[in-house]
């Protein structure tokens, strides 16, 4: 019988022949992502660190992301506990403040290849999945755990196919599409699942299978994961891994799921997810015109830089409307330094953009653009639960940096196509 | 004995904002802000031995453990819902808090039911009548009566070194 990508990497990973859905195996992850949070984690196991030490060295991926700068000296306190420990532990892995959100700079770096096996203390570790890897989140108990034994246990979950066919229109993105698949399957339509998406891939970049995997969690979902193609080796060779570095996994052909989906691209229209759950999701029709105080672009879901340049271009010879405030976070240095290059920054200071540093900002609410009571905010990031962006009065609107876009100019939300097809003539 | 009931997909920011999550740590800390954003009425007046009644998703959102070490924390007995995220089960076996998923048992409640629990039978009672709920594989029970999963980990270093 077939095998599905999850149960070939955990067998694997777990040296068994195969495993089956249900089974609890053992596993030494290849990394475990920690960020802000690390300083809460550590603080758990001070003594225990002393006495055992950290497992595996090599493991580790810390990225401070979350609050950076530091909002206060509780941050900062947080920060240089941070450093101290890299730097007692001889730590490899280590990102200091501005590298970029977590796992942007993890797919960057190489520390997330096809076939490897990751997890994270943030939900949203599952994004790795658009480079064939195994990827998800834990809590911070179980990476105080994984810091101190390396290694931890996994469920071998069931798995979901979802075929896609045909190509997105202009205008219309991979954020669509996820947000589209969540209000069809629910918020919890793949709790404890696995995700694999077949058909045609080729015609999705790595910044559009990244948003998709990235947004897996929304629907409950352990890993969303992408077959490796052409575009994920030239994408690897162009951040220096070579393809001896890794050995890509993929399902069987008679591999058995619990639900088979298929979604034509060439019918996906834009949307918006309403507050304050992902799975409320309506045509951008169906809310034309509601307005907004405050437009965020960025974060680990929409912050590379062929979304600045899709903003940019819609942005061209345009300003932001009176009344709205857009920020822009750039989801890396890289892609800052890129877009600051290329000048789509410059074109999106100039259309009237705030440029933040390479974070997380304010989509936790912990900083940099909070909300207040009684405002909208149409964001392209993956959470609009209630007090999100720290205020349980407000309300936040997920959309893709298109629409965004084409919403800053007007300051009510905007069907991008017209404006898309506009600046591509 | 008192019963907390919520809706469907109640998530991590509203058992714990966000913007609290890199300033507050200690149970002592996450107590008064409880389920902040869902019930304001429930970080003051909770009490140990009560339960909360949830429906599907509970606990979705963030790999946030915080809400879990609160509710532990205050002495929550339990949380009966028809089902929860994925991570936030993971971080109540870390935290040894124990989840009831029986969706039976949800739908059946009516307000001021009596709802009783025998976790090692695993059944749940609610207004007299008993629903079965499914056991832990024997693995993960023995992280969860081991009291979490650090004094687990830590037992297993001792055990690996002895």
């Amino acid at each position: 019988m077939g095998k599905t990508f999850a149960e070939k990497v955990l067998a694997k990973k777990s040296n068994r022949a195969e495993v089956v859905p249900g089974q609890i195996v053992i596993v030494e992850p290849d990394h475990m992502l920690t960020h802000d949070n690390t300083s809460a984690i550590i603080g758990k196991i001070g003594g225990e660190l002393k006495e055992y030490g950290v497992a595996r060295p090599e493991m580790p991926v810390i990225v401070l992301d979350h609050v950076i700068p530091a909002s206060d000296e509780k941050t900062a306190t947080n920060h240089l506990k941070t450093r101290e420990f890299v730097k007692k532990f001889n730590l490899k892995h280590f990102y200091d403040v501005g590298q970029g959100i977590c796992h942007q700079v993890v797919l960057e770096k190489g520390l997330a290849l096809p076939g490897d096996l990751v997890v994270g203390s943030d939900s949203h570790t599952c994004s790795y999945g658009a480079v064939g890897a195994f990827s998800t989140g834990i809590d911070r108990t179980e990476a105080s755990a994984l810091l101190l034994r390396g290694k931890t246990w996994l469920r071998v979950p069931e798995t979901i196919k979802m075929t896609l066919t045909n190509e997105l229109a202009p205008g219309v993105t991979a954020k669509d599409l996820v947000l589209t698949i969540i209000g069809n399957i629910g918020a919890d339509g793949a709790n404890y699942q696995a995700v694999e998406f077949h058909g045609n891939i080729g015609s999705l970049s790595i910044d559009d299978r990244f948003v998709i995997a990235n947004m897996g969690v929304e629907m409950g979902a352990k890993i969303a994961v992408f077959p490796v193609d052409k575009k994920t080796k030239a994408y690897l060779k162009s951040i220096g891994v070579k393809e001896s570095a890794y050995e890509a996994v993929w399902a069987d052909k008679d591999a058995q799921y619990v639900r088979e989906l298929a979604y034509d691209l060439s019918r996906i229209e834009p949307v918006v997810a309403a507050p304050h759950k992902v799975d409320n999701v309506k045509p951008v029709s169906a809310l034309d015109g509601l307005e907004f105080q405050q437009v965020l672009l960025g974060t680990c879901t929409n912050g590379r830089l062929s979304d600045l340049e899709i903003a940019a271009d819609i942005l061209e010879g345009k300003k932001v409307a009176p009344g709205v405030r857009f920020l822009v976070l750039p989801a890396s240095k890289e892609i800052f330094d890129e877009a600051l290059e290329k000048g789509i920054i410059a074109r999106l200071s100039r259309a009237g953009a705030v440029i933040l540093p390479p974070g997380c900002g304010p989509c936790l609410g912990a900083h940099q653009g909070c909300l207040a009571p009684g405002e909208k905010c149409l964001s392209t990031s993956n959470r609009n639960f209630k007090g999100r962006m720290g205020c349980k009065d407000a309300e936040i609107y997920l959309a893709s940096p298109a629409t965004v876009a084409a919403s800053a100019i007007t300051g009510k939300l905007t069907d991008p196509r017209k404006l898309y097809q506009e600046v591509r003539r | 004995m008192k019963i907390w009931k919520y809706d469907d997909d109640v998530n991590t920011d509203m058992l714990f904002p966000g913007k609290y999550t890199y300033t507050l740590a200690t149970a002592e800390e996450i107590k008064p802000h409880l389920l902040e954003d869902l019930d304001s009425e429930f970080a003051g007046n909770v009490k140990a031995g009560d339960l909360i009644l949830a429906g599907k998703n509970f606990g979705c959102g963030s790999s946030r453990e915080q809400p879990v070490v609160g509710l532990k924390a205050v002495g929550i007995q339990a949380i009966v819902g028809k089902s929860f995220s994925r991570i936030f089960y993971r971080a109540a076996i870390n935290q040894g808090l124990l989840l009831v998923e029986c969706p039976d048992a949800v739908d059946a409640y009516r307000d001021g039911d009596e709802v009783t629990l025998d976790p090692e039978a695993g059944l749940v009672k609610v207004a007299g009548k008993t629903y079965s709920f499914p056991k832990l594989p024997p693995e993960i029970l023995a992280i969860r009566d081991a009291g979490g999963l650090l004094p687990y980990t830590l037992r297993a270093l001792k055990e690996s070194r002895a």
